[in-house]
């Protein structure tokens, strides 16, 4: 039997707010326990929620963003259930009026283009964390995060493999970041998935019945989550059992999906409108001032710099996945004022590698765009050739130096004196009568040799193209 | 509307109330007539009538973000039974 697998993701992205969405603590994150947790964020008697206008503002333009509708009238609701790091005994959510419905999200898997429906988007409060390492037979608490504003996004069921789940994750992961909404910290739990899996025979139009993976904290975890339990229903089914809708906890270490709640205390959330809390209403002068805050988004700055410096789906792909990578790429061409392919070659190229063994992100690069630019400059000019410019890019790596100041003090600068270079070839001729000989008599191999004596001879530093052309004279 | 006593004890598991069993049957009682009370509502038609989320007719007001609460943890878990680390210690959730 030919299976399909039907996947919907809820994402929790942390709003990058800097107080509590309906108290006036910090939110800042690694704190001391408890330090950052009010009255109102401990659910103490007497006190009232009031909402914070900038999560509403940073909803309102993720909306706008996805194309989505923004509600004129949106309500908060309590979520009701018990938890230990859940003080008040419910959490402040949004149910049947959400901030935000029916968006849409593109992603391309393999070079096909498809677009994911996403359902909705709702304001809500986080909870606290409970740590349950020893604390002799105790779990402790810390309501520091308790309140702290939540977007949950919540996509169609429009996604049928894991990879198409990382790609629109990873899509909506740059999104939020690029509208500065969150900081997509997901170490810190700034940006948390749940999945919702299930199966059902290839060409059959009903759903089968889902399983629920929670608390996904990286795109490498989503993919693997959702593939074993894509495999793990599949075996059930094939096998003449039954899918139990039910949640499940991805483990890591062991690689697999484990049921964590049993069935008798299915969730009942008896969801009602909270009576702290008026109806949000936003009207249609918010929305147009907000529209006029949206910074260029991903895919427009994609097609722009295919258009504007004239780079390949690939290209623009890779250099406006975050914007801090598109905004050093920009710099980079700005200064060099040349050829943005091969600056995109270096920022993808050699930048990027060398980020990526030291660990750092973009915006740590120890290696300015200024004088990246300074570089790529020398290449274009034929101050120094490729194989120079990697011996340069590491000194520019190691030191504050220029290029031009590396370049000179290390007499790098590339020979393109014609006669120079011929009195070199010359000499190599003279002393290699034998390879000579052969190279003549048509053991066209040799060429190589030469251009390594003649490397050799100019420490790498003799223009290449220039060299071929000379040499290749020279021994006819 | 009338409500079975294992309503009743659904009920007090969600709210987690303690109840005594063998009073069961007379809450259900109790609470299925508050409940025929209030269905009384249900006679008047209310097609026309956008349905009210808050009895105030009024919209929620923004409050600017910014933050206002000082750190008052000593005085908050001063009532607290058991902290330890700064933490609140309650009993185990998870085995």
């Amino acid at each position: 039997m030919q299976w399909e697998s039907v996947i919907g993701l809820e994402i929790h992205a942390q709003l990058a707010t800097r107080s509590k969405i309906f108290s006036g603590a910090a939110t800042a994150y690694g704190a001391e326990p408890n330090t950052q947790a009010c009255a109102v964020d401990l659910g103490l008697p007497g006190v009232l929620p009031v909402l914070n206008g900038a999560a509403v503002r940073m909803a309102v333009k993720f909306g706008l963003a996805i194309g989505a509708k923004v509600a004129p009238r949106s309500v908060f609701a309590r979520k009701n259930y018990f938890y230990p790091d859940l003080p008040k005994g419910y959490q402040i959510s949004q149910y049947d009026l959400p901030v935000v419905s029916t968006g849409r999200l593109t992603i391309a898997v393999d070079g096909e283009e498809k677009t994911i429906g996403i359902t909705r988007a709702h304001l809500e409060e986080d909870a606290g964390k409970s740590l349950h390492e020893d604390f002799h037979g105790f779990t402790g608490i810390d309501l520091n995060r308790a309140g702290t504003p939540l977007l949950e996004i919540v996509s169609e069921p429009d996604l049928r493999s894991a990879k198409e789940a990382v790609a629109y994750m990873k899509k909506l992961h740059a999104l939020v970041r690029y509208l500065e909404i969150c900081d997509g910290n997901m170490q810190e739990g700034s940006f948390r998935c749940d999945a919702n899996v299930s199966v059902r025979p290839k060409g059959q139009e009903k759903f089968g019945t889902r399983a629920e993976i929670k608390n996904l904290n990286s795109f490498r975890f989503v993919e693997k989550a959702i593939n074993y339990e894509i495999e793990r229903q599949i075996e059930i089914l094939e096998s003449g059992g039954e899918v139990v809708q039910e949640t499940r906890l991805y483990d890591a270490a062991k690689d697999e999906t484990r049921s964590m709640r049993s069935k008798e205390e299915a969730n009942d959330y008896r969801y009602f409108p909270d009576p702290d809390l008026l109806p949000l209403e936003i009207s249609r002068a918010f929305i147009e001032d907000v529209r006029g805050e949206l910074p260029e988004l991903p895919d427009e700055k994609r097609d722009r710099f295919k258009l504007q410096y004239g780079l390949n789906e690939y290209d623009a792909g890779v250099l406006t996945a975050t914007r801090e990578l598109a905004d050093y790429y920009e710099a980079v061409v700005k200064a060099a004022d040349s050829d943005p392919k091969l600056c995109a070659n270096w920022v993808m190229g050699d930048l990027a590698g060398a980020l990526n063994k030291a660990a750092l992100e973009i915006e740590q690069s120890p290696i300015e765009p200024g004088r990246l630019a300074g570089l790529i400059r020398r290449i274009a000019d034929n101050t120094i050739s490729g194989k120079i410019a990697k011996q340069v890019f590491e000194a520019l790596w190691e030191s504050g130096e220029t290029a031009d100041t590396i370049i000179d003090q290390q007499g790098l600068r590339q020979i393109t004196d014609t006669s120079a270079i011929e009195a070199i070839i010359d000499g190599i001729i003279a002393a290699n009568p034998q390879q000579v000989e052969q190279y003549r008599a048509g053991k066209d191999k040799l060429f190589g040799f030469f251009v390594g004596q003649a490397m050799k001879a100019t420490q790498g530093k003799a223009n290449p193209a220039q060299l071929n052309e000379l040499l290749r004279k020279k021994l006819q | 509307m009338s409500l079975t006593t294992e309503d009743v004890h659904k009920i007090a598991w969600l709210a987690r109330l303690a109840i005594d069993p063998a009073k069961a049957e007379s809450y259900a009682r109790d609470l299925s007539g508050i409940l025929e009370f209030v269905e009384q509502m249900s006679t008047v038609d209310t097609s026309a009538v956008p349905p009210m989320a808050h009895p105030l007719d009024q919209a929620q007001r923004l409050r600017p973000d910014e933050v206002v609460e000082t750190n008052q943890r000593d005085r908050f878990q001063a009532h607290a039974p058991l902290v330890e680390a700064g933490l609140y210690l309650v009993p185990k959730v998870i085995e």
